[in-house]
């Protein structure tokens, strides 16, 4: 099977997905890069599920799909809070606490 | 085609017994829900209080009911091995239900004060508790995440719920993110450690590397690698820390107790049963990783504390330095080592409960500078003995509850021939007190020279300031009944 080209696939989604995280400015496309990297954990599940012939893998991949739902949805309401009161979403804004 | 299959299907026994406290808990949070929905009116903070306390109350005495259970018939599991029933998932149920009664009481006069939705933030608070249980229980990958997520979720809420301050919005946004972020690692770990083994069961997985011998092990160096990366974001041991003074700084104090304590001990409840008791035949590999980032969150947490000048900062790098020793246990993979871990964080969590408190109490959010606490001594003098011993405890000072707990973790990693660790264990002690005498010295001998808003307080957080005290004098002084409370405590895989 062509186990090892979706491992390679999930890592490299993986590593786009925290690139996104790490330089992105948008908070929204820091949420989607978040997102990213769920799914990348995902397609690994479901590989490694079919390697080993058990259904376990997909069942754990549909509690991510779920979590993560609940997760953006939390987070987007974070960032719209942020947004009326700055009228802006850009993370680098977000500096009023230094150290 | 499917019919042969659905009859044979058999669903495991489930052990409602053990299940009970976690059911308590989302059972008050939805009835504070409903009931507060029904109500004609704004709904009081004293109902929401009082259902959160008794059901923290009930659930622990269910779990000392569980305690003797598991010493008679020895530790055990449920719902096909997902859910572990020994010593240490009883030992961190009572600790989570600690916390959650003291963090009740705390909030009952936050709320009001800084007017927060008391029905919301108390069924976030239970079930953030309920999630926390359910981690440290978990004897299963899938069913830990949850747990996590059911955690780290409610607090996104409970951070961003105060409405009024900016900060409190930035801070949601950092944790949020940076909680995303390291969830996306542990699950990455935990798709490895399902490639390498076929289970994320950990039963299953310690059998499994007890018996095989790998070929090569990159996979499973690779999920060990990136468990540790995203527990280390969760317990907040540097080089992963960088999130913690920002969100302890602008999360409104009971919630910044919380996340402190026991978002904190559950992390590290996750962290000792996946490394310790599941990865045990590993241990050369992953101890030296631990012992690295022990030692690095020491003296990131002792050094970085001395130059902030605001006191949740500090304490944010005062509670990063408390990872750093709970660390020092954890490396030495023994048994005392993990009762050592299982001690620091118990009596950890009640310090630094007590002192938020204290710091919540201490007037608005907006910012907690030092100059703050200038003479406090002199006019309230109770609160600033009580603010001084918890401090002395967190700085490890002989007859309190703190030396106990560093003697316990610097003695395990001398047993384990960890001699530099040790060494750099005792010598960022040393440095960290710095930080709190710092405060103590502002409390007593700087002069008060603006008059700010004079801190209420109410009955419920004296409560808590004076019983946290209390619990750290007389635990400094007879420690035997929780050494031996964590010895019975370490993590055991059960099938079945």
């Amino acid at each position: 099977m062509l186990l090892n080209q979706f491992l390679i696939l999930g890592a490299v989604l993986f590593s786009v997905g925290v690139y996104g995280v790490l330089a992105r400015r948008n908070g929204v496309m820091v949420l989607m890069s978040i997102e990213l990297m769920l799914n990348a954990v995902n397609i690994n599940l479901v590989v490694f599920g079919v390697q080993h012939g058990v259904v376990s893998g997909q069942v754990f991949a549909l509690f991510i799909i779920a979590v993560a739902a609940a997760e953006v949805g939390v987070g987007l309401a974070i960032v719209l809070l942020l947004y009326r009161n700055r009228t802006s979403i850009d993370v680098e804004d977000f500096d009023l606490m230094r150290g | 085609m499917f019919a042969p299959q659905l009859l044979g299907f058999v669903s495991p026994s489930i052990n409602w017994w053990a299940l009970l406290p976690q059911m308590i808990l989302l059972g008050a949070a939805l009835l504070i829900l409903l009931l507060s929905s029904l109500a004609p009116r704004r709904s009081s903070t004293t109902f929401a209080t009082v259902t959160t306390l008794s059901a923290a109350i009930t659930a622990y005495f269910v779990s000392i009911g569980l305690w003797y259970d598991v010493e008679r018939e020895g530790a055990s599991s449920s719902i096909a091995s997902a859910f572990g029933v020994d010593g240490f998932s009883i030992f961190f149920t009572m600790l989570i239900l600690i916390a959650l009664a003291i963090t009740a009481l705390l909030s009952h006069h936050y709320l009001d004060r800084e007017g927060i939705d008391p029905p919301e933030f108390h069924a976030l608070l239970l079930c953030s508790a309920a999630g926390a249980i359910v981690m440290a229980a978990a004897n299963d990958l899938v069913v830990m995440f949850l747990g996590l997520e059911a955690l780290s979720i409610a607090i996104y809420v409970m951070i961003a719920m105060h409405s009024r301050r900016s900060e409190a919005r930035e801070s949601a946004v950092k944790y949020f993110v940076l909680g995303a972020f390291s969830s996306a690692f542990l699950l990455y770990g935990i798709a490895l450690t399902y490639g390498a083994t076929g289970s994320t069961n950990l039963v299953h997985v310690r059998e499994y590397l007890d018996a095989v011998v790998f070929r090569d092990q990159h996979m499973l160096m690779a999920a060990m690698g990136l468990l540790l990366v995203g527990l280390s974001f969760k317990v907040a041991a540097a080089p992963f820390h960088f999130w913690a003074p920002d969100v302890y700084q602008g999360a409104p104090s009971p919630v910044t107790g919380w996340m402190a304590s026991i978002a904190k001990a559950a992390g590290f409840a996750a962290l000792l049963r996946i490394f310790f008791a599941a990865f045990a035949s590993h241990d050369s590999d992953w101890s030296p990783v631990v012992a690295v980032l022990a030692f690095v969150t020491l003296v990131v947490g002792a050094v970085m504390a001395i130059l902030q000048t605001d006191v949740k900062r500090m304490l944010a790098f005062s509670s990063i330095s408390h990872a750093g020793y709970v660390l020092v246990a954890v490396q030495s993979a023994s048994n005392d080592g993990t009762a050592a871990a299982l001690f620091y964080l118990f009596t950890y969590t009640l310090m630094v409960l007590g002192t938020f408190a204290v710091v919540g109490a201490m007037g608005s959010d907006d910012d907690h500078p030092l100059t703050r606490y200038a003479g406090l001594g002199r006019s309230k003098p109770l609160i600033a003995l009580s603010l001084t011993a918890l401090l002395l405890a967190q700085a490890g000072v002989p007859t309190t509850s703190g030396f106990i707990a560093k003697f316990q973790v610097i003695s395990a990693a001398v047993s384990n021939q960890s001699y530099f660790l040790a060494g750099a264990a005792m010598v960022t002690a040393v440095i960290g007190a710095f930080m709190y005498l710092r405060i103590i010295m502002t409390m007593y001998v700087v002069d008060d020279d603006e008059s700010g808003p004079s801190p209420v307080w109410h009955w419920t957080t004296s409560t808590v300031v004076l019983g946290t005290v209390i619990f750290t004098m007389v635990l400094g002084l007879v420690p035997q009944f929780l050494i031996e409370f964590a010895e019975q405590a370490v993590p055991i895989l059960i099938r079945g």
